[in-house]
């Protein structure tokens, strides 16, 4: 079936994304161990940051999931006012930066948060969030939102027409429909999770109360930046590539590959609604986990919106444009991927998520420095990177869709000639609206809010708006330092609302 | 948007222009010292004043971020000084052979002694937990460790108060520091990757103390009016955070290079330090501290260790600590 389609649609772009996504990744790692001298290999303390780093990554996806099935089967089966808007906050917490959600997560459960207030208002002892079950805890708040969103997806690709079979054969859509469809969904889900936090680094730190909580990224950024010993950074990096590598080998080797078929894009019927209490109950829950913190977190920066200095409205259009030219790259790469398919280009797409930042960017700036000044490629870099960072979500919401689409009417295209640029115009795109759209609102937020490679190469005139708030914070500026992280909050949410919502128009008739 | 693109194309042709007359002088520096709120702004203005030329500030994450770039660039680097080296990081900068005496001959008012041919201090600044006024105070690390007072650290592994913190440890209890740290392991809510998380949690109401600076409560005082914010007086002592500048041996504007490290002790430099990097200045200018500074904690007793002791003492106090906390 990949075939069909590779010979109508020109692989160049497909090899150049391959390309620019290895070079950042395995490519930058090479550089640093290219400057290393003889290092002190892996210490005991390594080793141990590799357990609690697998046990915490593995703790957070599998709760994440377990958390997300119920919420997006609420989603997928009932219709109610502000759902469209509570799919949209969905996105939100994925999209904060790390300090901003740490201090709206702590203003809900922190020592003097609203939950541990409670407690004490009813005579209860109070409970700390810090520890392995805060960072569980954290993580959850970032993933299960992308978990739902990734999970939801499964449930609204089974087209109307198996519902209304299963219905009449009277059979049981949660054996016939639902378990096929999350056991083809679920694995993959998981799997983003666990990458995402298998390289934290400042949530595990900041929650996880101290050097228990050493993660690998941590050991990683202690190489580079306290004892500059580049030869063992790459080890850890390599280690952290393993681990991610195995992780997405694991998950393909138990996902059955299967295709809920073609139908008439029909609106859902269904006939199962069952317990409306329990779904109720899903999404409530669900929403106020997620809610609350953000919540705070603006209640928190409104009054700091008006001391914003001029420097902060500069750095947030820089931030815009920088997010869009990320979102475009990314979609395009993505599609070109998704488009070329295979294992090789499933590896491509674990890559990024599994590779350190700080090697990453140590990486290019060895490589780009003896050529040029680093600043005065500090936003084509940015975009390259944030572009690539982003390319496993959007290969995730793509890469099903498009494959379902192969195998769907991929004969029906190729007996009607239609090849190229009208196959791609005519076909593809339109039966990817949904995914495209949310590819690229997630690649221009996850983009808003980085802060990894620019601080390595950002001058002043290059200052994007997570660093901005992060000088702030570093200038004792805290209430402005909130007024830009809610800027920053409305700004992701924006961007990835109008992509969202903009492919979604007319879709979801 | 046009209009801040032209104004960008504008700003880039003159600066073009300029740069065919003007010599520039590259000082790499940590993140905060440039940004707006920093000293950055208001010393390229005082210096460009008397040097006829360009002065660049280029920002590379915090003290110890800015050693590993300098690591990275190695001896091809364009910078001609790098401003923002504390002394715990010194020894392994002297290692890298890239610096050069700075020549600079001038008393400084800091409460230790200082004689070093290739560093020159710009400010310092004393270590404290920092509290709440009117809250009971810790009077000494060991009475710290033996209370339930809750405090927040930053992680000596990544930044430069956090491994302040491991040198205090050790500079107070030579042999006793793996104890001291273990006593201190239930009083320590959190650690933090840098100052701002560890700070921004305190104000947020997460612990009782933060591990800051003896000059934090004067931001607090002169920029907010808000004098809620008092740093803990330990009977131990304090131990201090000397900030310096390097001048590179590479330099391609020696003569301006050493012409800044001579302004860096003037009073135009000094006296923009205590508002805006909210440390005591190396060398007191004509006017004096500002108001405010006179309400700061003076410790009784300074400690530093020497670059040569810290830099020795690292890899050791670093395994106490995290044995300490491990467990």
């Amino acid at each position: 079936m990949a075939r069909g389609l590779g010979t109508v649609i020109h692989r160049l772009p497909a090899w150049l994304s391959a390309v620019l996504v290895l070079g950042l990744t395995l490519g930058t790692l090479i550089a640093v161990a290219t400057r290393a001298e003889i290092g002190r290999g892996l210490s005991p303390a390594d080793w141990a940051a590799v357990r609690f780093t697998v046990a915490q990554a593995l703790v957070s996806a599998v709760l994440s999931v377990v958390l997300a099935i119920p919420a997006a089967r609420a989603l997928a089966r009932r219709q109610f006012r502000g759902r469209g808007l509570l799919i949209t906050l969905l996105g939100a917490p994925f999209l904060l930066p790390v300090i901003v959600a740490i201090l709206g997560l702590l203003a809900v459960f922190g020592r003097s948060g609203i939950l541990n207030s409670g407690l004490a208002a009813i005579g209860l002892p109070q409970v700390s969030i810090y520890g392995f079950w805060g960072v569980v805890l954290a993580h959850v708040f970032f993933n299960l939102p992308l978990a739902v969103r990734l999970i939801l997806q499964g449930w609204q690709a089974i087209p109307a027409e198996r519902f209304r079979l299963v219905a009449s054969l009277n059979g049981s859509v949660f054996r016939l429909l639902e378990l096929p469809m999350l056991a083809r969904a679920v694995p993959g889900a998981a799997l983003v999770v666990f990458l995402i936090c298998l390289t934290s680094f400042a949530v595990a730190l900041t929650l996880g109360g101290g050097p228990r909580a050493t993660t690998l990224e941590l050991a990683i950024y202690q190489a580079i930046r306290f004892d500059f010993d580049l030869g063992r950074a790459a080890l850890l990096a390599c280690l952290q590539f393993a681990l991610g590598l195995t992780a997405a080998f694991v998950a393909w080797r138990v996902t059955p590959i299967l295709s809920m078929g073609r139908g008439m894009d029909r609106v859902v019927q269904r006939w199962d609604n069952g317990r409306v209490a329990v779904d109720v109950v899903a999404l409530a829950l669900v929403a106020v986990f997620l809610a609350l913190p953000l919540l705070m977190v603006i209640l928190r920066g409104v009054p700091g919106l008006i001391q914003l200095p001029e420097a902060v409205w500069d750095a947030a259009v820089r931030s815009i444009v920088v997010a869009v030219c990320s979102a475009i790259l990314c979609v395009g790469m993505a599609l070109s991927l998704a488009l070329k398919g295979g294992m090789a280009v499933t590896v491509i797409g674990v890559l990024p998520l599994a590779a350190s930042g700080l090697v990453m960017g140590t990486g290019l700036f060895i490589l780009v420095y003896p050529f040029v000044s680093p600043s005065s490629v500090a936003s084509p870099v940015t975009i390259l990177v944030n572009a690539t960072l982003a390319l496993p979500f959007a290969m995730r919401a793509i890469g099903p869709a498009v494959a379902d689409v192969q195998s769907n009417y991929g004969r029906l295209a190729d007996s009607l000639g239609m090849g190229g640029w009208d196959r791609l115009r005519l076909l593809i795109v339109p039966r990817l609206r949904r995914p495209l759209g949310f590819a690229a609102g997630l690649a221009a937020a996850l983009s808003m809010g980085d802060l990894g490679v620019i601080t390595l190469f950002a001058g002043d005139a290059q200052e994007t708006l997570p660093l901005a708030m992060y000088r702030l914070m570093g200038a004792y500026r805290m209430d402005a330092a909130a007024g830009a992280g809610l800027l920053l909050l409305a700004l992701s949410l924006a961007l990835f609302w109008i992509c969202d919502q903009g492919a979604r128009r007319d879709a979801d008739a | 948007m046009r209009t801040t693109l032209s104004i960008g194309v504008a700003a880039a042709i003159c600066a073009t222009g300029a740069l065919a007359e003007t010599p520039v002088l590259n000082v790499m520096t940590y993140d905060s010292f440039v940004s707006d709120w920093g000293p950055g702004p208001a010393v390229e203005a005082a210096f460009e004043e008397v040097c006829a030329c360009d002065l660049v500030f280029t920002g590379a994450g915090d003290g110890a971020a800015l050693l590993a770039r300098l690591q990275l660039e190695g001896k091809g680097t364009e910078a001609d000084i790098v401003l923002g080296l504390d002394t715990n990081l010194t020894a392994a900068a002297r290692e890298t052979g890239l610096f050069a005496p700075h020549g600079v001959t001038t008393d400084l008012d800091l409460p230790v002694s200082w004689d070093d041919a290739d560093f020159l201090p710009f400010d310092w600044g004393y270590f404290a937990f920092v509290g709440n006024a009117g809250e009971e105070a810790a009077v000494s690390l060991r009475n710290l460790a033996t209370g339930d007072a809750k405090i927040i650290i930053q992680d000596p592994r990544s930044s430069t108060p956090g491994l302040g913190l491991l040198m205090w440890v050790k500079a107070a209890y030579p042999d006793d520091a793996a104890e001291v740290w273990a006593a201190l392991a239930d009083n320590i809510v959190t650690v933090t990757p840098g100052w701002s998380e560890a700070y921004g949690l305190f104000l947020e109401g997460e612990a009782d103390a933060v591990l800051s600076y003896t000059t934090s409560p004067a931001y607090h005082l002169i920029a907010e009016e808000d004098d809620s914010k008092i740093a803990w007086a330990f009977e131990e002592g304090h131990y201090m955070q000397v900030e310096v500048a390097g001048k590179l041996a590479g330099t391609d504007q020696p003569e301006l290079a050493d012409q800044f490290m001579a302004f860096m002790v003037s009073d135009a430099f000094q006296s923009i330090i205590p508002t805006t990097n909210w440390m005591y200045p190396a060398k007191l200018p004509g006017d004096g501290l500002p108001d405010g500074f006179d309400t700061l904690l003076t410790p009784a007793k300074a400690l530093l260790l020497s670059s040569d002791d810290a830099a020795a003492m690292r890899d050791v106090a670093l395994e106490e600590w995290r044995a300490a906390l491990a467990r």
